[in-house]
């Protein structure tokens, strides 16, 4: 054989494993979302949607109350944690390059690393005992926590995407740092950024562990910011523990309804913040 | 303003009175540093108003760092340092208390690549320096219009001012970031090689613009093109290894240069 033959065997090779590798990581993913819309798909109706839990072991109600609560969780989590995200981001990318930076940063790839269980913990804590009451704001307390090092995270990587000469080109205008950041950088960096609140937002609704010791779940439509709350990971989690072949159909469902939601949701985001220019590629 | 005026004047001895009439800025026993790389060494030089005086040399000669200097964007890049004093119209950019955004507002500058903000839309380009500079109770509008004439664009553009400034060719681009930085007023215009990433007949509008320019506004062009340098500049300085090895106008240098070095980058034996 030529050295050139051998070689395009070897590019063959090298290629069609990499293609296996594709195959068997989509294994997974495809497969969950068949199973989840194959046995959930059947649960959705309108009274599924629009109605809270019915009692236990009678079947019939739905999710709605944890929809909503979901929601609620979302947007109170976003308050809290996409502008202490976004702010850090800016610290790390603009601001971090020293040691107090670096230290910085370390800390957030812990967080970022941290079980969500003891996050729960700690806001039960911190919160839930101060409160003298379960939760929303204990739930959103804990998943902003989780959200925040993402986000500061992505925040950070996209602002180091955008090219010194924007910056050089703000800057010998007249323009002062701090509104070189804010109009120009970040609104530049602004996809990139909208991408990692999004990656944030599908990470924190399927956490189930620290709303377990935050918003507790509950039966009802939401009451209050101080009282418990229900959330869809949490309905899917007690669903899946009750010994009935309805409550399991139901949480199929509800597991279905989230992934939609996140879906959903990210869809939206992304028509709202759509660029107004396409940059040329240069 | 008056008290400036004042003070500059006072700070200086009577002969050198006469000059800070004619010249626009002067650099002292300018030295600048790159952590510990001494990229300036012992620049003084006097550069006039209303003409365009080009910065000549091989790469790696701090002339771009030196313009830099002209605008206090030198000391943005974490471990710069300059020492000496660069006086505009007679007062030093380097005093404490200068607030360098300020200066940078007298002081404009094009770069090398044309850099226009790509989120922005070309008449938001424009009007860039004025919205985010804070200065408000201008009529846009007008400064955008006039901005982009001056530049040679406005013709090319009129009709598509909402779109991407991104999207416009790179002389385009060039121009549209040439109108940016005259749409703040500025008094100088610093261009850092501004020619280098165009074709030639982009180039050619460009030094036609900076020609024009001149008449309202100091202009100092960094170049490694030494044609274009006898093209369009009234007064050339030629640096080596971060000294100013000969400075004059720009006939006598070409065609009779006092230094050897001199003669022999621009005949291009080195460089």
């Amino acid at each position: 054989m030529t050295s050139y033959a051998i070689r395009r065997l070897k590019d063959r090779l090298a290629f069609s494993l990499c293609l296996l590798c594709v195959a068997i990581a989509i294994v997974p993913l495809g497969s969950i979302l068949l199973e989840v819309t194959g046995n959930g798909i059947s649960a959705l109706s309108v009274e599924f949607l629009t109605h809270p839990p019915g009692a236990v072991g009678q079947g019939g109600g739905g999710v709605a109350n944890a929809i909503q609560g979901t929601l609620i969780l979302i947007g109170l989590t976003c308050l809290i944690g996409v502008p202490l995200g976004v702010m850090s981001g800016i610290f790390l990318a603009e601001f971090g390059d020293s040691e107090f930076g670096a230290a910085i940063r370390f800390l957030n790839e812990v967080l970022m690393q941290f079980p969500s269980i003891v996050v729960g913990i700690f806001v039960y804590l911190l919160v839930v005992l101060a409160l003298g009451s379960f939760s929303a704001i204990a739930g959103a307390v804990a998943l902003s926590i989780i959200m925040m090092p993402i986000v500061a995270r992505t925040t950070e990587e996209s602002l180091k995407l955008v090219p010194n000469s924007i910056r050089e080109a703000a800057m010998a205008l007249g323009v002062r740092r701090w509104r070189t950041t804010m109009s120009v950088v970040l609104s530049t960096a602004k996809s990139g950024i909208v991408t990692g609140i999004m990656l944030s937002i599908a990470r924190i609704s399927g956490e189930t562990a620290p709303l377990i010791m935050t918003i507790l779940g509950s039966q009802w439509f939401f009451a209050g910011f101080k009282q418990p709350m229900d959330a869809l990971p949490l309905r899917v989690w007690r669903l899946a523990l009750l010994p009935y072949d309805y409550a399991h159909q139901q949480g199929w469902g509800a597991a279905l309804v989230l992934i939609l939601l996140v879906l959903v949701l990210n869809v939206i985001v992304r028509l709202a913040t759509r660029r107004r220019y396409r940059s040329r590629a240069r | 303003m008056m008290l400036e005026e004042l003070r500059s004047v006072s700070d200086v001895t009577p002969q050198m009175r006469e000059s800070t009439e004619k010249y626009k800025i002067e650099t002292k026993n300018l030295n600048a540093w790159f952590d510990n790389n001494h990229v300036l060494k012992d620049i003084s030089m006097m550069i006039r108003e209303n003409v365009i005086t080009a910065i000549i040399g091989p790469s790696g000669c701090g002339k771009s760092t030196l313009i830099r200097c002209f605008n206090r964007m030198h000391g943005l890049v974490p471990g710069a340092r300059v020492s000496g004093e660069v006086l505009l119209d007679g007062s030093n950019i380097y005093d404490r208390g200068v607030d360098p955004v300020l200066v940078r507002r007298r002081v404009g500058m094009v770069f090398q690549k044309p850099n226009p903000f790509p989120t922005m839309s070309v008449f938001d380009n424009v009007a860039a320096g004025l919205k985010l500079g804070g200065n408000h109770g201008y009529r846009l509008d007008e400064v955008v219009r006039r901005s982009l004439e001056q530049a040679g664009l406005w013709d090319e553009v009129k009709t598509d001012l909402n779109k991407s400034g991104a999207s416009l060719s790179g002389g385009q681009q060039q121009r549209l970031c040439i109108a940016r930085a005259l749409a703040v007023e500025p008094e100088v215009i610093l261009m850092d090689e501004p020619c280098s990433a165009l074709d030639p007949i982009a180039t050619a509008k460009i030094e036609q613009l900076m020609i024009a320019l001149k008449e309202r506004y100091t202009v100092i062009i960094v170049t490694h093109n030494m044609q274009q340098a006898a093209r369009v500049s009234d007064f050339t300085a030629f640096m080596y290894l971060g000294k100013l090895i000969e400075y004059g106008e720009t006939i006598q240098l070409f065609r009779n240069p006092k230094e050897e070095l001199t003669e022999r980058y621009i005949t291009g034996k080195f460089g």
